[in-house]
């Protein structure tokens, strides 16, 4: 049986998820694996715009501050559960990416970069100056989501490192699912056209503008989720979340991994996360490390990292 | 069906066409036929709603097609193979087939994807490659079958012929006049006069952004001019 990109990226991902624990010297692992998972969430939405429909966002991040800061202020305000603020956080993303999108989506061209660049920097400054509301750069607490409680009260009891692996794990491949049956459904195969030739996907019938707005809101709420997630099992979030280097480290990590594949992005993600943590004793040249990959990616591995490996090994494809 | 008068189109301040009067009729094949740079390619461009128009009117079926934009004018009927194929190259053969019907969701689409593939066998045996590797041939195949899983009533067809083979040539003429079984209706804008006019109903000459000639393709053929001009006789 030959397996079907999207299954064998399935089946990856739920080994990885499942197996990798088994390895782990110690607690701490745990939690570096979640937040690549969180991160793999984040790239699974740049997948959707920029690699399935050729869009680019440099404000990401804004909507995963959105995510993150409603989990930490609907509950206490609002007294909302934290997982309702969070579907509350990816709604208002939603709506705002809408709002944005828009009128800079009938554009041609880069004008969404250039657009959310500064949505990012206007949410990230909200963020640190309106300390009555948000406490400011100091960062603010978050309520727990209590979903380990209530396993725990099914008799599976989890470490709390342990539960954020698994439960961003679950959240990451429920996200790859969707993202990888959108590349397949008429709605993915119009972004994935429009990517090649607008002209072109316009003769056959597609409406241009509205499906790069879709694609572009859809992956405002991956982003979402992801803020959203961070924000809870961290219990704690500062601004940096919505800040614009975090914006870039999306995209970047996408980048490297292949753009183009859900796997290879979430591979970018895994590799762009491990890093830092092997390059502590390098921490003030990290920047500059990076600097040096991405120039090096894009110059010899066009397509990415994985889609190149893959490429070199099986001569093709996936 | 699709009637053009006294369009005017322009890239910034340099006007391209001059007032074109042109129209199609139901089940006809018209051809465009004239040099590089007469603005055959702008009027199809105008006529698929990329290019915008400044004056002048195109109606289609009875209604205006100028305000209509460009991806609902396939819903009128009117599609279009545009210039340089514009295939989709990072995607297989069949999923551009599927593209092409776009529109549609249901079991026809399966149907005429099968009958693409009788016309045009090549792509049936590509069906899961990338377009982008097939030849300019096979990519001009794609683009009109393409085109045709849209279920027009009138197909645009901008330089089939470009940059092909003698022998592809001919394959693809020899197609566009099969389409005339299928009650597709064709305008055919071409550089390659002799073999547009020969599976022509009725053609027009274009020059410098205006009409300067028309009538029956065989008589066009017949015209010294033509000959002269076009044909290289």
């Amino acid at each position: 049986m030959r397996l079907t990109p999207k299954s064998a990226t399935l089946i990856v991902l739920a080994l990885l998820v499942a197996i990798t624990p088994f390895f782990f010297p110690s607690g701490y692992y745990y939690r570096v694996g979640a937040l690549l998972f969180v991160n793999g969430i984040a790239v699974t939405g740049i997948v959707i715009l920029t690699g399935y429909a050729g869009q680019i966002s440099l404000g990401h991040a804004g909507f995963a501050g959105i995510g993150a800061y409603a989990c930490a202020l609907a509950p206490v305000h609002w007294g909302l559960h934290p997982a309702l603020a969070a579907v509350l956080g990816a709604a208002i993303s939603a709506v705002l990416a809408y709002l944005v999108g828009r009128p800079i989506l009938r554009l041609k061209g880069y004008y969404l970069g250039v657009a959310t660049l500064g949505f990012g920097i206007l949410v990230s400054m909200v963020l640190n100056n309106e300390r009555q509301l948000t406490r400011g750069p100091d960062g603010i607490e978050v309520a727990d989501l209590g979903l380990r409680e209530v396993l725990k009260g099914w008799g599976l009891n989890l470490t709390n490192g342990e539960f954020w692996y698994f439960f961003c794990g679950l959240c990451l491949i429920i996200g790859a699912w969707l993202a990888l049956n959108l590349h397949n459904s008429p709605t993915g195969r119009a972004l994935r056209a429009l990517h090649g030739s607008e002209v072109a996907a316009r003769t056959v019938g597609v409406d241009v503008a509205r499906f790069k707005l879709q694609a572009f809101v859809i992956s405002a709420v991956y982003a979402s989720v992801a803020g959203s997630l961070l924000a809870l099992q961290n219990k704690f979030i500062t601004p940096d979340v919505a800040g614009f280097m975090h914006s870039v480290e999306m995209v970047t990590m996408a980048v490297l991994g292949g753009v183009g594949s859900v796997l290879g992005a979430i591979f970018g993600a895994g590799i762009l996360t491990l890093l830092p943590q092997v390059l502590t004793v390098f921490a003030e040249y990290e920047q500059m490390v990076l600097g040096l990959v991405m120039l090096l990616v894009m110059i010899f591995l066009r397509e990415g990292l994985l889609p190149s490996i893959l490429k070199k090994f099986w001569g093709k494809d996936e | 069906m699709l009637t053009v008068e006294g369009l005017r189109s322009r890239y910034g301040r340099i006007e391209v066409l001059h007032g074109i009067d042109l129209h199609v009729d139901s089940g006809e094949i018209v051809t465009v036929v004239g040099a590089n740079g007469a603005g055959k390619t702008t009027l199809l461009r105008c006529l698929s709603g990329v290019q915008p128009v400044t004056g002048g009117s195109i109606t289609f079926r009875g209604e205006l097609l100028v305000p209509v934009p460009a991806y609902k004018r396939l819903r009128r009927g009117l599609a279009q193979s545009p210039e340089g194929r514009q295939i989709f190259t990072n995607l297989s053969v069949e999923e551009n087939l599927r593209l092409g019907a776009f529109l549609f969701n249901d079991e026809r689409v399966e149907k005429d994807m099968d009958d693409a593939f009788q016309m045009f066998p090549i792509l049936k045996e590509k069906r899961n490659l990338a377009a982008g590797g097939l030849s300019g041939g096979q990519q001009q195949m794609l683009a009109m079958a393409r085109a045709l899983m849209g279920r027009p009533s009138c197909l645009l067809l901008d330089e089939p012929s470009m940059g092909l083979a003698p022998i592809i040539v001919s394959q693809i003429f020899d197609v566009v006049k099969g389409l005339k079984a299928l009650n597709v209706t064709v305008l055919l804008v071409e550089q390659n006069a002799f073999g547009a006019l020969k599976i022509a109903d009725r053609g027009y000459v274009m020059e410098t952004g205006h009409i300067t000639m028309n009538g029956a393709a065989e008589e066009l053929i017949a015209d010294p001019r033509i000959r002269e001009a076009y044909l290289g006789i």
